[in-house]
């Protein structure tokens, strides 16, 4: 591989704490070998051919915590070459898969399989998620030791909760001797029991089954009591209302754990479902838009650590029945840079803020070398006119499944190129 | 009798729910119905207005009132209705909602009328078919036809609505009855009670312009008409309330928690009842107080004016 230069760009990463105009350059064996404002026209040898950006942004490659692939079981949904060119095409190079497979990732020999694909047919970083527990029934916990040494580098049930309390206390004991990270989807069931939007006036007046906040924040304080005793690594995989922000407020300082947030609660509420949209109907829910506003201020109080695309591709058939019927889920990993970004242009949140939570903060949660960069690190990264506007269509979607919840919508900024090693392998 | 091919405007295609409509849409239909209450009653029931236009019935709950009345309302002004069992169709093999439509809508219907389990199935079918719409009931959320027919129940014994005094009463959680009342009430100048258990009270219901009580007494002081829910207990997927017993001892309309209401006042119920859990039996068949018979005849003269208007 050639030496590559890239010049008079805006550069951000927050795990060195860039921020800057300046440039990058990427070795032949495809690692970050300078980067910042010392890189410039005249420090770089003059026969080497250089690219300009003319102030475009560099980002480090996005961490999306949340993704769910439809391999193995539902390839008709998502594969893994699919899923790596809707996230390259958003500027995403590592992703945590979700074990809601068919069969589960459950267990040692299918992460073998799962990693062979992943690597054969994926070009981005794939970081397996193994279930909590076995099928995810609820009721015994998988091997958590044994898998990570296999390279799985978090546990979860996916889109289910640890509903058994005592069980859940048995697994954070488990995570706290073998320094697994637990993430955990807050839903009381009983609570949320055939709920399929918020409970309020829209579930009200649209005759469906609400899913109450306290659903989410019962759990929340259940897992927070329990880690009192044995602070294991614990991620709250998404928030969604107010009542939970506020929880977290008052645990933040004293106990450990992270929390993240779906770009989807951060960018839409409840409204947006209008005339049984079932391409929102979602989990966690759309909420009010006083609980979106909640989000938003608890990221800017360093309350929420990660946004998520929870990317959730579900083929049209699911889709196209009524909102009861219909599956839960949204396409988004392709559009989870340009929506967060829209938090930047209407004044919500700081850019450098944004990209912390996009790359960094999962990096670190997860204990990955990723999501920055340092030299001498892979140079997964991406470059992005960020003020560029273009509208959102169905059939431009890259990902096999086209359920995005933001059809029609105007958004400001497109990734223009991302690399994985130093290798491009996205252009617009 | 002047029953004529008058051309008639409503603004909207598809009558989907309380809420789409103007009040000047609500007006055309409970004008059209009134005269449709006297041919009703005469000798021969028939005309010939829909004469050559297609209704299909596509129920896929349970339904014998708002069936029959869909039915006979159709056979009424001329259509042809074919009312389909859904028990021995496709859609119990697996077909989709859309499919179905998809394949109804090949046969040129001119009007399609549809009861679901699911809110929201039938603006998902208004979408797919090319004819008109009628919602007989979606899930939870809307039943328009009952509200009209409840108006115009309420016309006619009080001659107006403007300024009364409404209870509802009852399982307001399950209710799409509830909710298309709620709108149609308001929207025609009613002062709105909603009196139930807070058990099942849907969240945030007071945002719709209602007030809300779980004291039955308070809930019906000095109102003209007490409007009795159905419990719906196939509904009910966790327990709601202890016992019938205690339900109708606290929410059940008995001639003493009646007294609390205007001396004039009436006694509603969409059917079926529960007689002895929301109603006592002898209020229900009080022919001085419940209105509850002249429901449905002036259900069937509703729905024949919705068919007409929505054929055009």
């Amino acid at each position: 591989m050639k030496k590559k230069y890239f010049l008079n760009a805006n550069i951000i990463d927050p795990h060195n704490s860039i921020d800057e105009l300046g440039g990058l350059i990427i070795s032949e064996e495809g690692k970050i070998e300078a980067v910042g404002k010392k890189v410039n026209k005249n420090n770089i040898p003059s026969r080497e051919k250089f690219i300009d950006l003319n102030g475009k942004h560099i980002f480090p490659g996005l961490v999306d915590m949340r993704v769910f692939v439809g391999e193995p079981g539902y390839e008709y949904k998502e594969n893994f070459r699919t899923l790596s060119n809707a996230a390259l095409s958003g500027g995403v190079t590592s992703v945590v898969t979700m074990p809601n497979t068919d069969p589960v990732i459950d267990n040692v020999s299918i992460v073998d399989f799962l990693k062979r694909r992943g690597r054969d047919k994926s070009k981005i970083n794939i970081f397996p998620a193994a279930s909590l527990t076995k099928n995810l029934e609820g009721t015994n916990m998988t091997e958590f030791g044994l898998l990570k040494k296999k390279g799985i580098i978090g546990f979860t049930d996916g889109t289910k909760t640890i509903q058994n309390t005592r069980l859940m206390s048995r697994i954070m004991k488990s995570a706290y001797d073998l320094d697994c990270l637990i993430m955990q989807h807050a839903e009381d069931y009983e609570l949320s029991k055939n709920g399929m939007v918020n409970d309020g006036i829209v579930s009200t007046k649209l005759g469906l089954q609400g899913i109450p906040d306290i659903s989410e924040k019962i759990i929340i304080e259940r897992d927070l009591s329990l880690l009192e005793d044995f602070n294991c690594r614990y991620h709250i995989s998404q928030v969604s209302s107010a009542k939970s922000v506020e929880l977290i407020n008052q645990k933040k300082n004293e106990i450990n754990f992270t929390t993240g947030v779906s770009i989807n609660n951060l960018s839409l509420n409840e409204n947006d479902i209008g005339d049984f949209k079932t391409f929102l109907k979602l989990s966690p829910p759309l909420r009010t838009e006083d609980d979106r506003l909640s989000l938003i201020k608890a990221i800017n109080n360093d309350l929420i650590d990660v946004i998520v695309s929870d990317h959730k591709p579900e083929d049209e058939e699911s889709k196209r029945i009524t909102f009861s019927q219909a599956a839960t889920g949204a396409s988004g990993i392709e559009t989870l840079l340009p929506l967060t970004l829209e938090l930047f242009h209407n004044g919500s949140v700081k850019l450098f803020k944004l990209i912390e939570l996009l790359t960094s903060n999962p990096a670190k949660i997860l204990k990955i070398d990723k999501g920055n960069l340092s030299i001498g690190s892979d140079a997964d990264f991406c470059i992005v006119d960020i003020f560029k506007p273009w509208i959102v269509k169905k059939e431009k979607i890259v990902s096999k499944s086209k359920n995005t919840c933001i059809e029609d919508k105007k958004l400001q900024g497109l990734t223009m190129k991302t690399f994985v090693k130093g290798e491009e392998l996205f252009k617009i | 009798m002047a029953i004529t091919k008058k051309a008639v405007k409503i603004s909207k295609k598809h009558l989907l729910g309380i809420q789409d409509l103007s009040i000047s849409d609500v007006n055309l239909i409970l004008n059209e119905a009134k005269e449709f209450i006297l041919l009703n009653k005469s000798k021969n029931k028939k005309i010939d207005i829909l004469r050559g236009k297609t209704q299909i019935n596509l129920f896929f709950e349970p339904s014998t009132r708002t069936q029959s009345s869909f039915e006979l309302a159709g056979k009424r002004l001329g259509a042809d209705v074919m009312s389909m069992n859904i028990v021995n169709s496709a859609i119990k093999k697996g077909e989709t909602l859309i499919d179905t439509a998809m394949t109804l809508n090949a046969m040129h219907p001119d009007i399609i009328v549809i009861r679901h389990q699911d809110s929201g199935a039938c603006n998902l079918l208004s979408q797919k078919v090319n004819c008109a719409v009628l919602n007989a009931g979606d899930g939870r959320r809307e039943h328009p036809t009952q509200a009209l027919l409840d108006a115009l129940t309420i016309i006619d014994r009080k001659n107006k609505i403007e300024g009364l005094k409404i209870a509802i009463c009852g399982d307001i959680l399950h209710s799409r009855v509830a909710r298309s009342n709620i709108y149609l009430l308001n929207m025609l100048g009613a002062e709105v009670n909603i009196v139930a258990p807070t058990n099942l009270l849907p969240k945030d219901i007071e945002k719709l312009g209602v007030n809300t009580f779980s004291n039955m007494e308070k809930g019906i002081k000095e109102c003209d008409i007490v409007m009795m829910l159905r419990l719906q207990n196939e509904r009910m997927t966790s327990s709601f309330l202890s016992s019938n017993r205690e339900y109708y001892e606290y929410f059940g309309l008995t001639p003493d928690k009646l007294s609390h209401a205007k001396k004039d006042a009436l006694i509603m119920h969409p059917g079926p009842m529960n007689r002895g859990i929301e109603i006592d039996t002898k209020l229900a068949d009080d022919i001085n107080k419940s209105v509850i018979k002249e429901q449905v005849e002036l259900g069937v003269a509703v729905r024949m004016a919705c068919l007409k208007i929505f054929c055009e």
